[in-house]
């Protein structure tokens, strides 16, 4: 479950501004189309850890949100497990970058947004409340997002996202606005948790530890109209480590080559 | 013990606050008082705070303050209901509705500064006297604000949550009622405030036509009768139930339902 086939997909849209900005392409004309994605052919296995990384603005939000079935392509298309995505569904679950929780709803009901339909309600409870545990949040069930620090909202939000049994995460920039230390204490518990679940997790990130440390899997996006740079597997073992990878290490030079800085830091 | 010392600190601040405004009623009816004097006016054209203290003493005695009062406070509280009843669906109709929106937007529009006032030949002419077209003349003036701050709380809704609402297959209704009226609900309740004060000032206009009670029929007639120490009882007690209703009001924002967004600030 949660196998992704990219094929010539592309996405422009059309430019609304009459007057251009500084900063924008020249000599761009109301009405024209800014083109965003430029034929994009790419096929992940079930089961991946995907990392995408890109420059700022290059279209990794637009192509998680194609995938997520939020947005249609312009040209090409995108399937999942074979079959072509026509519209959002609770198969595959969008952890949006900043937060996506409803903040009229406590924790719990956030949680058990998706369990609506579960018949029984002793069951329902059970199952809600074994997510709550599973990212750590218990005896905050009844806090709402506005009550919780950055990086818990994100384990609540994961949480609602895990407990409809999808099958296949987006996360669009999920450890953005955390600070160092829950940055990475977030990012190994989504490795543990994707070791522990298995599922399909495509993740956009604008740094390029998050995608040598978490992914099965990076993809180099380009400035728009992007494209795909370089794609790698990545088959080392977790916890991962710069030290004892050279490999990984001169992987990590050349993106950041490729991304304009010359020497990675 | 510092917690002492910090309580005290609290209710002093608390008394000071409480005591202020009483200061500056006492200032207002020192001047009132001072006026009179100086004008030299009898006080059939200019009473005093003391004639008209204890003229209040009378109309509360025989009860005729009441009975006014009671009446305005009904037709206020009917008209205010219906203006919640009809507007506030309306409103979240042409928030969700791009076309109800342009169809219906430019007529509210044209209609929304025409003053309830000037309906009031119409409001006779089609609900004759007594309690209906001061009701009609409440409605109006709530009506078109509740429809548009309506429509604008439910257009400012962040996309996300609509994208959430889809990613977990939420159907229409639901979309309604766990996302819209949870999310519109502080705006709303800040427009309540805003209307319930114009349906207030309105109702004393409506009660000079049309009706034989209200505390705006009581002005009227007492100044028919030449007692403008009653005109002047009127417009105290009208001015004491505007601060009540501010204040419930003001409670009404506090309940949970209304703070999800407190730490939006
Ligand atoms: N709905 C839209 N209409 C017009 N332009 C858009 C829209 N959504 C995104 N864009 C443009 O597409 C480009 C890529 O945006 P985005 O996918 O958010 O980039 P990223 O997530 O990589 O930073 C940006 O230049 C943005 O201005
Ligand atoms: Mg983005």
């Amino acid at each position: 479950m949660g196998k992704i086939e990219i094929q010539h997909l592309t996405k422009d849209f059309p430019n609304r501004r009459r007057n251009a900005r500084p900063g924008d392409d020249s000599g761009l004309q109301f009405g024209d189309r800014i083109e965003v994605l430029r034929d994009i052919d790419l096929t992940f296995d079930r089961g991946e850890m995907i990392c995408i990384l890109g420059p700022s603005g290059c279209g990794k939000s637009t192509l998680l949100k194609i995938i997520a079935g939020f947005e249609n392509p312009s040209t090409g298309r995108v399937l999942i497990d074979d079959k072509p995505v026509c519209g959002p569904s609770s198969n595959h679950i969008f952890v949006f970058q900043h937060s996506g929780l409803l903040p009229w709803m406590t924790v719990w009901q956030n949680v058990g947004m998706g369990l609506r339909h579960m018949p029984g309600n002793g069951q329902r409870q059970e199952k809600i409340q074994e997510y709550i545990d599973l990212v750590d949040l218990t005896g905050f069930e009844n806090y709402f997002p506005y009550q919780l620090s950055g990086g818990m909202q994100r384990r609540a939000e994961l949480a609602r996202a895990l407990a409809v049994n999808p099958d296949m995460l987006i996360m669009d920039e999920p450890f953005s606005g955390l600070d160092f230390l829950t940055h990475m204490k977030m990012r190994e518990e989504v490795v543990n948790m994707h070791e522990f679940i298995g599922k399909t997790i495509l993740l956009v990130t604008h740094n390029i530890d998050d995608a040598l440390i978490m992914g099965d899997r990076v993809v180099l996006m380009s400035g728009r109209p992007s494209e795909v740079k370089l794609m790698r597997k990545l088959a080392f073992e977790h916890p991962r480590n710069y030290e004892e990878e050279p490999e990984l290490n001169e992987l990590r030079e050349e993106l950041y080559f490729m991304l304009g800085v010359s020497y990675a830091v | 013990m510092p917690m002492d010392g910090s309580l005290k600190t609290i209710y002093r601040a608390r008394l000071v606050s409480l005591s202020l405004p009483l200061v500056g009623f006492a200032l207002g009816l020192l001047l009132w008082e001072v006026l009179v004097r100086a004008s030299g006016q009898s006080a059939h054209v200019l009473p005093g705070p003391l004639q008209v203290v204890t003229s209040m003493g009378e109309l509360i005695a025989d009860g005729t303050i009441f009975k006014h009062a009671v009446a305005s406070l009904f037709r206020v509280t009917a008209g205010f209901y219906l203006a919640i009843l009809f507007g506030i669906p309306l409103g979240i109709l042409l928030g969700r509705l791009k076309s109800a929106w342009h169809v219906l937007n430019p007529v509210i529009q044209f209609l929304r500064p025409i003053s309830p006032l000037a309906w009031i030949p119409l409001a006779m002419l089609w609900f004759g006297i007594g309690d209906k077209p001061a009701i009609f003349l409440i409605f109006l003036s709530s009506f078109f604000p509740l429809v548009v701050s309506t429509t604008v709380a439910v257009g400012a809704i962040n996309p996300v949550y609509f994208q959430v609402a889809a990613n977990f297959n939420l159907t229409r209704l639901e979309v309604i009622t766990k996302i819209v009226v949870p999310a519109i609900v502080p705006s709303v309740v800040t427009a309540l405030r805003i209307t319930v004060m114009i349906a207030w000032v309105v109702v004393v206009a409506a009660e000079m036509i049309a009706v034989q009670s209200g505390l705006g029929y009581l002005i009227l007639d007492s100044r028919n009768a030449l007692r403008l120490d009653y005109v002047m009882v009127g417009m105290i007690v009208i001015g004491m139930i505007g601060l009540i209703l501010d204040w419930a009001m003001r409670r009404l924002g506090r309940i949970e339902f209304a703070r999800w967004n407190a730490g939006q600030g």
